[in-house]
């Protein structure tokens, strides 16, 4: 039997599971006599001071086991504890209604909790979850109850609960812990971005984990891939256990090129970026040592609301962006890639038989120049804060490139005029991924500052075979013989004019993938964050010169999984990293 | 005195940062200082109602403050608004 989750925390956890109980805890209305008001307000302040001497204790121990930055919830916890607001609140409730301590509490922290629930960023929902820890800890206090160790295990178990609150996830120890899963959560949440940082292999979001699972049952988690097997057979678990080896050898690995340039045997530098789709992800893509963004998706701000972003707002996220990274670190913003598979409600886009092969992206721009030029004098303006640089997306042919171009121009004039800065030096590029492009790359070099490859539509244009149709599925073949010709045409048509070639799609990421683009001459490889680091793994292994004999090899062979076994025998690096 | 401010925490203000403005707040013990944004007011001094207005980046906050140092306050908490903070 498989359950499915979300992916927490990459990994995979092997043994029997373990089923935490939810310990009920009492918040019955009860209403007490008048004399006793105070002797329950004084209960109350007296389980507070209990708690926070406990959160003391974990922010400490949490500091020591893993440093300062995680312990800092818990600082935030003891906060909440001497906030007025909060426990001011319940010591109120406990003298105006004469009602216990623990209903006063609860229902002060029910309304906040509701509060943080109905919020739409996932991030501030989970907010909710650090009111249940706290007022949980002051219930369990005035309750007298010691909280049950979750490490009392004699060897490792797979954990699950209904929900593991930040103060339960700290304090569990790896050698007892395997791995834990729970019915709720999400990426974001605090149990899950600290299973990350302890290597704690996770999934959240089970939904009915704990009912549906049986304690002592054998249990494979598979943090990578959201999965919980239940009852694997044994060559599921022998193949587990070499994932699980290679995996946490590799993460080993990855520790020692965190925030190093990425550098290839033969001392070439290429550069290692992430994709990112909003300014929350700058961080991820930060923390996961990428050397800037290599593709910054700009829908989000148009997405989800009735009507255009301002400038104002556009420069705002742009220059969150930029200043997250730091003022070195490159940023390439796409400008609106809309349509197609993505609608506005506020643009009224007419329904199409082919959106793929329609009214989209650059194509609405210059038609809608007024809604482009909103965006090109944001990004202009935010340009002056870091090294920002700018792409379009869906150039089909010479003469888009040259009118995209001219409102550029002529958006520049403007903000001269009105004496606004901008970078007058920011460098303008293109993607490609409409084979016309790639095919007049050469052309097209002489007029931008850079390219980059968007393999996803690349493929999916190329091959003709839409990559949302299973029926077709087989066709998206990234590694098939046409596209990796493309690909170089492209390349080689950049340098040829002094130019760079970059590749944003997920194709950049693949570790089968990065042989070959290295050895035809790819200068900057973006990403998810997640990839970052294997992929730096695997570039600090491999010489160029070595991989242009790859490349021209694979170039020259028939079928796309001709290509792939062939780079993963001749490759050793990529074997060793393949989990 | 009044000022708006924009969050530039690409996370919005989670947390750390609502600490960081409860505890600036804070340093004005006679000022009084409230935050203002969608429609709810709360007191810049709680962490709790600094957490519950949910403000994320991009968003406009309006900054009151009254009493003692109201304009120190008024600059202080606007600067602690505006940091990113991860």
């Amino acid at each position: 039997m498989q359950l499915k989750g979300i992916a927490a925390a990459s990994g995979y956890a092997i043994g029997p599971a373990f089923i935490m109980q939810e310990q009920a805890q009492d918040v019955e209305r009860k209403v007490i006599d008048a004399s006793q008001v105070e002797a329950e307000v004084s209960r109350l302040q007296h389980a507070v001071n209990q708690a926070m001497a406990e959160l003391e204790k974990i922010k400490d121990d949490t500091a020591a086991k893993l440093g300062e930055h995680h312990a800092e919830i818990f600082a935030t916890h003891i906060l909440v504890l001497q906030d007025e607001e909060f426990v001011g609140q319940a010591l109120e409730k406990v003298r105006s209604e004469s009602v216990n301590a623990e209903y006063a509490l609860h229902e002060v922290a029910q309304q906040l909790i509701d509060i943080f629930s109905s919020m739409d960023s996932e991030y501030m929902r989970e907010r909710a979850a650090d009111f249940r820890d706290v007022s949980k800890r002051v219930l369990a206090a005035l309750s007298g109850e010691k909280s049950a160790s979750l490490n009392d295990f004699e060897s490792p178990v797979v954990l699950f609960a209904h929900d593991l609150t930040p103060s339960d996830t700290a304090q569990l120890d790896r050698s007892k812990v395997a791995g834990f899963a729970t019915n709720i959560g999400g990426r974001t949440s605090h149990s899950a971005i600290m299973a990350r940082s302890m290597e704690i292999p996770a999934v959240v979001g089970l939904k009915n984990g704990t009912e549906t699972v049986n304690n002592g049952d054998m249990i494979i988690l598979d943090g990578a891939r959201g999965l919980i097997i239940v009852h694997p057979d044994q060559d599921t678990i022998a193949a587990y256990e070499e994932k699980k080896q290679k995996f946490e050898k590799r993460q080993e690995e990855m520790k020692l090129y965190k925030d190093k340039p990425t550098v290839t045997l033969d001392g070439k530098h290429v550069e290692l970026v992430a994709n990112i789709g909003n300014p929350e992800d700058a961080l991820g893509a930060r923390n996961n040592g990428a050397e800037g963004v290599g593709l910054f998706r700009t829908e989000f701000l148009y997405m989800g609301r009735d009507n255009f972003p301002t400038e104002e707002e556009q420069y705002q996220a742009y220059t969150t962006v930029a200043e997250t990274l730091g003022k070195e670190k490159p940023v390439v913003i796409r400008t609106l890639d809309i349509g197609g598979d993505k609608e506005l409600p506020y643009l009224e886009l007419p329904h199409e038989m082919n959106p793929f092969l329609g009214y989209r992206a650059i194509r609405i721009c210059l038609d809608q120049v007024d809604l482009f030029k909103t965006q090109l004098r944001a990004i202009l303006r935010a340009s002056v804060h870091g090294n920002i640089k700018m792409m379009y997306p869906m150039i089909a042919t010479l003469a888009e490139l040259r009118q995209a171009n001219a409102i550029l121009d002529e958006t520049k004039a403007e903000l001269d005029k009105e004496g606004i800065a901008y970078n007058k030096d920011m460098e303008v590029g293109m993607m490609v991924e409409i084979p016309a492009a790639a095919i007049i790359a050469d052309q097209l070099a002489k007029e931008v500052d850079f390219f980059s490859i968007g393999t996803n539509d690349l493929v999916q244009y190329t091959m003709a075979a839409d990559r949302m149709n299973e029926k077709v599925s087989h066709l998206t073949q990234p590694f098939n013989p046409a596209v990796l010709r493309l690909i170089r045409m492209v390349i080689d048509a950049a340098h040829k004019e002094g130019k760079w070639a970059g590749m944003c799609g997920e194709m950049a990421g693949n570790l089968t993938a990065i042989p070959i683009l290295l050895g035809l001459g790819l200068d900057e490889f973006s990403m998810s964050a997640s990839s970052v680091l294997p992929a730096r793994v695997l570039l600090s292994r491999l010489s160029r010169e070595d991989m242009q004999d790859i490349a021209a090899q694979a170039l020259m062979m028939e079928h796309e999984d001709e290509i792939q076994r062939f780079v993963q025998e001749r490759v050793e690096a990529v074997n060793q990293l393949l989990v | 005195m009044e000022k708006q401010f924009t969050i530039k925490n690409p996370q919005g203000i989670h947390a750390r940062p609502a600490g960081a403005i409860m505890k600036k707040a804070n340093e004005f013990p006679n000022a009084t200082i409230s935050l203002e944004f969608n429609g709810r007011k709360v007191s810049a001094k709680s962490i709790t109602g600094v957490l519950t207005l949910g403000m994320k980046a991009g968003d406009a906050v309006n900054v009151i403050t009254e009493g003692d140092q109201a304009a120190e306050a008024l600059d202080a908490v606007g600067a602690v608004l505006e940091t990113v903070l991860d």
